[in-house]
C-alpha cells in the first residue's frame, strides 16, 4: 500500500542569531493510509518541528517528504495552500478558533478557501462535521460559549470538513482535563476506524496507548518506533 | 456525546495516488476562494469591531466632508461677487477723469477732473461712438445731510440723468425717476434710496413730500427698490438727483470748471453687446482725446476707461484662487485620513496576525488574505467617501440656510473626492495588505 507520508532524512535547522539550533536532525519513516500513529518525547525533542513540517506549515531544512506520494518541495506557495486546506486536517494545542464567528463558520472556514462550494452546500457540510463530534446542538455558539473540550472538538470538525486523508493534532489534549481528554481520544479513535490516517503528538503515554504505533523523538532524532503488541520496527539512527 | 456507532461521511475523498514524474499541479489543482466570499469575509471582519471601523473611517469622513463643503462654499462666494459684479449692468464701460495710474478708480471730484458733461454729450453722439448704447454722466458729490420734518439723515448724493435708471437696472417702488424735462429746467427733485425713504418716512409715503438737502428744499419724486447687497455704489443709502441740478445748486462749487464746462465724476456707458466692448473703449478714447486736444502721440490720456469685464474676471479669479486654496487644505485632511486608515490596517494586521496564520493554515492563498484586506481598506475609504460626502452636502446646505453665500455643490468635486478617498484607500491598503499576506503559517501562528 502507497504511504500517505514518507519522509526521509528531514532537518530542520533553526538559525538564532550566530546560534544554530538543530530542532530535527534527521528523521525517516513511513506511516500508511489507516494508521493511529502517536508521536512522544520529552519537551524540546521536535516533535511540533516535525509536525509542522508535515502540515506543510513550515518547509525543512533538507530531507524529502511525500505527502500522498507528492513531493512537497517541488509545490510552490499557492499549492502548498492547496495542499493544507485538501490533503490535512490540521488540530492545535490552542484550538485556534476564530474567537467571533460562530462554531459553524469556524468550520465552514476551510471550505471557504477551498472556493467552488455553494454556501449551501457549505453549511450543510459544516452542520454535518459538527453533528459527527457531537456538536449539532452548538452550531451557532461562538467559542466563549463552548468548554475546552467542546472547542476542541469544533476544531476537529474544521479539521474533517474538508474530508483529508490525514489529521494531524499537536497535544490535542494538552489544554484539556482528563475527561475531555478521554472524549478527545475517543472521536480520534472513531475517526481512525473510518479510515482516517491520525498523527497526533502527546506527552502522556495513556494517550499515546490509544494508538496502534508510537514513535518516540529524542533530541531531534527518532528515538524508537514501536507497534502495539509487536517488537520495534525500526531504530532511530545512529 | 460522543456515540461509537454513529458512522460520519469522513472518508476520505479519494485523491489519485501519484507517480513521481507526474506534473504536480495536477494533482493540487487551484480552485479558490471567489470575490463575493472575499467581499463578505471583509464585511464580516469589519462589522466584527464596528468601533475601530467607524473611527478609522472618520478621518476620510472629515476629509471628504471639509473637501466638498469648502468647495462649495468657495464657489457660493465667487458667484456671489460675479452675480454683484454684472447686477450694476453688463457690457459696461465706466469713464473717469485722471490717468489710469492716478487713482482714476478712486478720483472724486479734485485730483485731475477732466470729465466734463459735455465729454458725455459727445460720447453720447452716435456719430462719435456707435457702439455705445447707453451714456450716464454721473455727478458723486458725496454726502450731505437729509432734513425731512424732526427725521434727519446723512446719504451719499449723485446727480444723474435719465439713463442711469436703465444703466444700472434700477427700479422704482413709487413715484418715478428723475425726467429729461426735470434735468434741463434744474428742478429740485429728489429720488430716495430704499433705506432712505424708510428712515425718513417710516410708514407713510414719501413722494409728493419735501425735504432739505443744504439749506434748499426738494420734492420727493420717486423711491428706489432695494437693490440689495453692496457692491459698487448701492443705491439703498443714497439719493439721486437731476445732474444739472447737483452740478449747479449742490456742488456747484466744485462742479463749475475755470471754463465754464460742466464737471461729471463719471461716465458710464453700455455698450450695444459683448462684442462691441472693445469697439466703444476706441470710440470713447478717440472722442476724449479729440476734445481734449491730446497729441496723438507721446501723450498720456488724462481720462481712463475701466471695463467691467475686466473687474469681473479679476474678482472670479481671485475668488478661484480662494477656492483652490481651501481645497487644497481639504485634500491635506484628506491624506491624513488616508495615513490614518493606513496605520490602523496596519495595526489591524498585527492584531490579526494569529488569525491570518490560522487562515493560511487552513488553505488560504496570499492572494486571499490579500485581497480580504485591500477590500477591508477600500470599504472603509468608500464608505467614508460617501458619509463624507453627505456631511459635507449637509454643511453646504445650511450654509445656504443662513443665507450667508448660496453654496452649490459641484457634482465634479463629489466624483474627484470619493475617487480620490477610495485612492487613498487602495494605495494606503496595500502595504499592511502586503504584509500580512507575506506571513508564513507559522510564524504568524506562534505570534503574540
Ligand atoms: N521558531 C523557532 N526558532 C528557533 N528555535 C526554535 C523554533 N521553534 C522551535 N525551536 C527550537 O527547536 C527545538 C524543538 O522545538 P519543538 O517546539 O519542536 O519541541 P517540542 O518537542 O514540540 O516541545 P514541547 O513538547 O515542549 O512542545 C527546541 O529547542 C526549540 O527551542
Ligand atoms: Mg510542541
Amino acid at each position: 500500500m502507497a504511504a500517505i507520508i514518507q519522509v526521509e532524512d528531514l532537518k530542520k535547522f533553526y538559525q538564532m542569531g550566530d546560534v544554530e539550533v538543530q530542532a530535527l536532525r534527521g528523521v525517516d519513516f513511513t506511516i500508511h493510509p489507516g494508521e493511529f500513529v502517536a508521536i512522544m518525547g520529552p519537551s524540546g525533542s521536535g516533535k511540533s518541528t516535525l509536525m509542522n513540517l508535515l502540515g506543510c506549515l513550515d518547509t525543512p531544512t533538507s530531507g524529502r517528504y511525500l505527502l500522498d506520494g507528492v513531493p512537497v518541495e517541488r509545490l510552490d506557495k499557492n499549492q502548498l495552500a492547496v495542499a493544507r486546506n485538501r490533503k490535512i486536517g490540521f488540530v492545535f494545542q490552542q484550538f485556534n478558533l476564530l474567537p467571533r464567528s460562530t462554531a459553524r463558520e469556524n468550520v465552514e472556514l476551510p471550505l471557504v478557501y477551498r472556493g467552488g462550494i455553494s454556501t449551501e452546500e457549505r453549511q450543510q457540510r459544516a452542520a454535518e462535521a459538527l453533528d459527527s463530534v457531537g456538536l449539532g446542538d452548538r452550531m451557532d455558539h461562538h467559542p466563549r460559549e463552548l468548554s475546552g473540550g467542546q472547542q476542541q472538538r469544533v476544531a476537529i470538525a474544521r479539521g474533517l470538513v474538508t474530508r483529508p486523508a490525514l489529521l494531524l493534532a499537536d497535544e490535542p489534549t494538552g489544554n484539556l482535563d482528563s475527561h475531555a481528554s478521554e472524549e478527545i481520544m475517543a472521536l480520534f479513535k472513531n475517526l481512525n476506524d473510518q479510515g482516517i490516517t491520525v498523527v497526533l503528538v502527546t506527552h502522556e503515554p495513556d494517550i499515546a496507548d490509544h494508538a496502534e504505533r508510537q514513535l518516540v523523538i529524542r533530541d531531534g532524532q527518532l528515538a524508537s518506533d514501536i507497534r502495539k503488541g509487536q517488537e520495534e520496527v525500526a531504530h532511530a539512527h545512529s | 456525546m460522543l456515540t461509537a456507532d454513529r458512522k460520519i461521511a469522513v472518508p476520505a475523498e479519494n485523491t489519485p495516488i501519484r507517480t513521481e514524474d507526474e506534473p504536480v499541479d495536477i494533482v493540487l489543482e487551484e480552485q479558490g476562494i471567489s470575490l463575493g466570499e472575499s467581499i463578505r469575509l471583509a464585511f464580516t471582519s469589519l462589522m466584527a469591531n464596528k468601533l475601530r471601523t467607524i473611527l478609522t473611517s472618520l478621518g476620510v469622513i472629515i476629509g471628504v466632508m471639509a473637501v466638498i463643503a469648502l468647495l462649495a462654499i468657495g464657489k457660493g462666494s465667487q458667484d456671489a461677487i460675479a452675480a454683484s459684479i454684472t447686477a450694476n449692468g453688463s457690457n459696461m464701460l465706466t469713464v473717469r477723469g485722471g490717468a489710469a495710474n492716478a487713482g482714476g478708480a478712486r478720483g472724486q471730484f479734485g485730483s485731475g477732473q477732466t470729465l466734463t458733461i459735455q465729454d458725455a454729450q459727445a460720447i453720447a453722439d452716435p456719430n462719435n461712438v456707435p457702439a455705445a448704447l447707453l451714456v450716464s454722466p454721473e455727478s458723486g458729490g458725496g454726502g450731505a445731510q437729509l432734513v425731512a420734518g424732526s427725521q434727519n439723515l446723512g446719504a451719499r448724493i449723485t446727480g444723474a440723468q435719465p439713463s442711469y435708471q436703465q444703466i444700472h437696472n434700477l427700479s422704482l417702488a413709487d413715484g418715478e425717476f428723475v425726467t429729461d424735462a426735470e434735468v434741463t429746467s434744474i428742478d429740485n427733485v429728489v429720488v430716495l434710496g430704499a433705506n432712505v425713504a424708510q428712515t425718513l418716512y417710516p410708514g407713510g409715503s414719501p413722494v409728493g413730500q419735501s425735504l432739505r438737502i443744504r439749506g434748499q428744499t426738494f420734492r420727493v419724486v420717486g423711491v428706489l427698490n432695494a437693490q440689495g447687497g453692496s457692491g459698487f455704489g448701492s443705491t439703498d443709502d443714497g439719493v439721486i438727483v437731476p445732474i444739472s441740478t447737483a452740478q449747479r445748486k449742490l456742488f456747484g462749487d466744485r462742479a463749475i470748471t475755470g471754463g465754464g464746462g460742466l464737471l461729471v465724476s463719471s461716465i458710464v456707458v453700455q455698450a450695444r453687446d459683448a462684442n462691441s466692448i472693445n469697439a466703444a473703449l476706441d470710440q470713447i478714447s478717440t472722442v476724449l482725446r479729440d476734445r481734449h486736444q491730446l497729441p496723438a502721440n507721446g501723450t498720456a490720456d488724462d481720462f481712463s476707461i475701466i471695463n467691467q469685464q475686466d473687474i469681473l474676471n479679476t474678482a472670479v479669479q481671485s475668488t478661484k484662487v480662494l477656492t483652490l486654496f481651501l481645497g487644497a487644505i481639504a485634500a491635506i485632511s484628506l491624506l491624513v485620513g488616508g495615513i490614518g486608515i493606513m496605520n490602523i490596517m496596519l495595526v489591524s494586521v498585527r492584531e490579526r496576525t494569529r488569525e491570518i496564520g490560522l487562515r493560511k493554515a487552513l488553505g488560504a492563498r496570499e492572494k486571499d488574505i490579500l485581497t480580504q484586506f485591500l477590500i477591508e481598506a477600500l470599504s472603509l475609504s468608500t464608505a467614508g467617501g460617501l458619509i463624507g460626502c453627505i456631511l459635507g452636502m449637509l454643511i453646504a446646505f445650511g450654509v445656504n440656510l443662513s443665507g450667508i453665500v448660496q453654496a452649490s455643490v459641484a457634482p465634479l468635486s463629489v466624483v474627484m473626492s470619493i475617487g480620490f478617498a477610495m485612492a487613498v484607500g487602495l494605495f494606503f491598503g496595500i502595504e499592511p495588505a502586503r504584509r500580512a499576506a507575506a506571513l508564513s503559517p507559522i510564524v504568524a501562528l506562534r505570534y503574540d
